[in-house]
């Protein structure tokens, strides 16, 4: 790594964040460490999204549904009077698992814009499936007593929750560059380009995108876990689908297919409904304009303005730092 | 090493092949020429899997692959480079080399980095430049270096030097002569009679998806007759 515009981005909000904590406590503003967190739970989800988006061109309008799975596994634990950490976690991690499993297989039968509209399809089922849920609240969701308890880590103290969820999302990062750079990345990323020439060379690209897709789908069911203890709340509206739109505007603003955009493009998004918010309720007629203009003035999201101007079309998709 | 026998294909309900033969040995470079339109590309598709071909059979390294799917076929050992080149654009030269990878028949001396660089040294001097930012020379010579990097048992080479300068054409065809040397077994599809009767061994012309003439380089280069109805030279 070089230490060029962006790596020096990456060091300073990481550090930022690392910091953030201190800097809450010093000038007596916990409500600080409640938004960053948020913010970086969904930065994790946005992650796990621009996995599959940024770097396999699989557009899923369907992810907050892998959000609301891991909540609701968070809620229906502690409703059924499980305690504790590891339940949490298994159940969270496998229910994402094992849905994303079932559904990917289904849904990457098909591409482009069919892709686009069998996700959504799903994540509106689940949506009704979880309305349809009596027991855990139906519409108005339920209610979640207690967070998770990791041995001596209580995740619903709010300094855990910010650290755990602040290491998950380094973990995160890091797991996406090794596997984005690994061999199996290249093929991903070869079989967004040319399907038919991947498979022509020996790939069967179909199981390679489907582990992605799984991959993808646990990332944010970990963070609709770690959402559950944010909120100790749990509803539909988790999994409605413009929770998924807000995830594919965080990667889309942040930089397609840059491994650190979608953290840029979370933190912005849900700075700007804060500030913006602080002034007119309307904050989505404001946010709207401002999304169009880095569509078109930064086809690389904020994450390639840092690009030096006459690298930029060489790193397209290609520098993953 | 590769038998095609009675090939038929359709593109959905208009037939392409009529019952298209062709054999490779191993060792042997033998060329598909034909036309525009006269189902030489359908023909590779075919054995490639990438359009099965509806009846008769491919008998590749003694086994049935017609209606295997392309990526099996693949991995019997068939390394294609395609028409239009067709590199991955969003992935470095380094990238599109190493991401299909493979020694499926465990070869002692294997195609590695090192070696295609020697083979073409022009693609080392651009190791991290991304696909679409090649010459069309340079994507050529990094398609062949993608196909060699599966180690395959059989090069296809669709009109390799389609559109490319006469002094690159002559690099690839020194390339494909070294490979020769080596023993690797070749099926070129091209247009150029004068290179390609020089380095192959037999050569096959088909028209309107039939054979209609095969043979050695000496018959080819003597029937000026052949030349002129099929090839239009």
């Amino acid at each position: 790594m070089r230490l060029d515009l962006r790596t020096i981005t990456v060091i300073v909000v990481l550090a930022g964040l690392a910091l953030m904590p201190l800097l809450a406590w010093a000038v007596d503003e916990p409500y600080w460490l409640r938004f960053w967190s948020r913010v970086m739970i969904l930065a994790l989800a946005a992650v796990g999204v621009n996995l599959i988006l940024g770097f396999g061109g699989m557009v899923s309008f369907g992810h907050a549904m892998y959000i609301a799975i891991g909540a609701y596994a968070v809620g229906a634990l502690r409703f059924h009077g499980v305690e504790g950490g590891l339940p949490d976690l298994l159940l969270a991690v496998g229910a994402g698992a094992l849905v994303a499993l079932i559904i990917g297989a289904i849904c990457l039968r098909t591409a482009g814009i069919y892709f686009i509209m069998i996700t959504l399809a799903f994540a509106q089922m689940t949506y009704f499936f979880f309305i349809s849920q009596e027991q855990y609240g139906g519409d108005d969701g339920m209610r979640i007593e207690g967070g998770t308890r990791l041995g001596p880590l209580d995740l619903s103290n709010d300094a855990t929750l910010y650290y755990a969820t602040f290491l998950l999302l380094c973990g995160a990062l890091l797991v996406s560059w090794r596997l984005v750079n690994s061999r199996f990345g290249m093929v991903i990323r070869g079989a967004r380009s040319n399907e038919q020439r991947m498979t022509a060379l020996g790939f069967p690209t179909y199981r390679y995108r489907l582990t992605a897709y799984v991959i993808s789908a646990v990332i944010c069911a970990i963070a609709g876990a770690l959402l559950a203890n944010l909120t100790l709340y749990v509803s539909p509206a988790y999994t409605h689908w413009t929770r998924s739109g807000e995830l594919l505007i965080m990667v889309i603003l942040g930089g397609l297919g840059s491994l650190f955009g979608p953290v840029l493009g979370a933190i912005a998004l849900l700075l700007l409904e804060d500030v913006i918010a602080h002034f007119t309720r309307h904050w989505q007629l404001f946010l709207g304009p401002i999304l169009i203009l880095v569509v078109i003035f930064a086809r690389e999201g904020l994450f390639g303005l840092l690009t030096p101007r006459r690298q930029r079309s060489h790193t397209a998709g290609g520098s993953h730092g | 090493m590769l038998k095609l026998e009675g090939i038929e294909t359709y593109y959905g309900a208009s037939q392409v092949l009529f019952g298209v033969c062709l054999e490779v040995g191993a060792g042997e470079v033998i060329t598909l020429m034909g036309r525009n339109g006269m189902g030489k590309t359908t023909t590779v598709r075919s054995i490639t899997g990438l359009t099965p071909a509806a009846t008769g059979s491919i008998r590749f390294r003694n086994r049935e692959v017609r209606s295997l799917p392309s990526h099996r076929i693949a991995k019997q050992g068939l390394g294609l480079v395609p028409e239009g080149r067709q590199v991955f654009p969003n992935l470095s030269v380094r990238e599109n080399l190493l991401a299909t990878a493979a020694n499926r028949d465990g070869r002692s001396n294997p195609w590695t980095l090192q070696r295609v660089f020697e083979l073409f040294p022009r693609l080392q001097e651009r190791t991290s430049s991304m696909g679409n930012q090649l010459s069309g020379g340079e994507q050529q010579m990094l398609a062949i270096g993608r196909a060699l990097m599966t180690n395959p048992a059989l090069l296809i080479l669709d009109e390799a030097t389609e559109g490319l300068a006469p002094l690159i054409r002559h690099e690839i065809w020194e390339c494909l002569a070294r490979l020769k040397a080596e023993g690797q077994a070749i099926l070129v599809i091209d247009k150029s009679v004068a290179a390609l009767t020089r380095l192959a061994d037999r050569h096959y012309i088909i028209e309107r998806g039939r054979n209609v003439w095969s043979g050695n380089s000496a018959e080819l280069l003597a029937d000026k007759a052949v030349q002129e109805r099929y090839l239009g030279v």
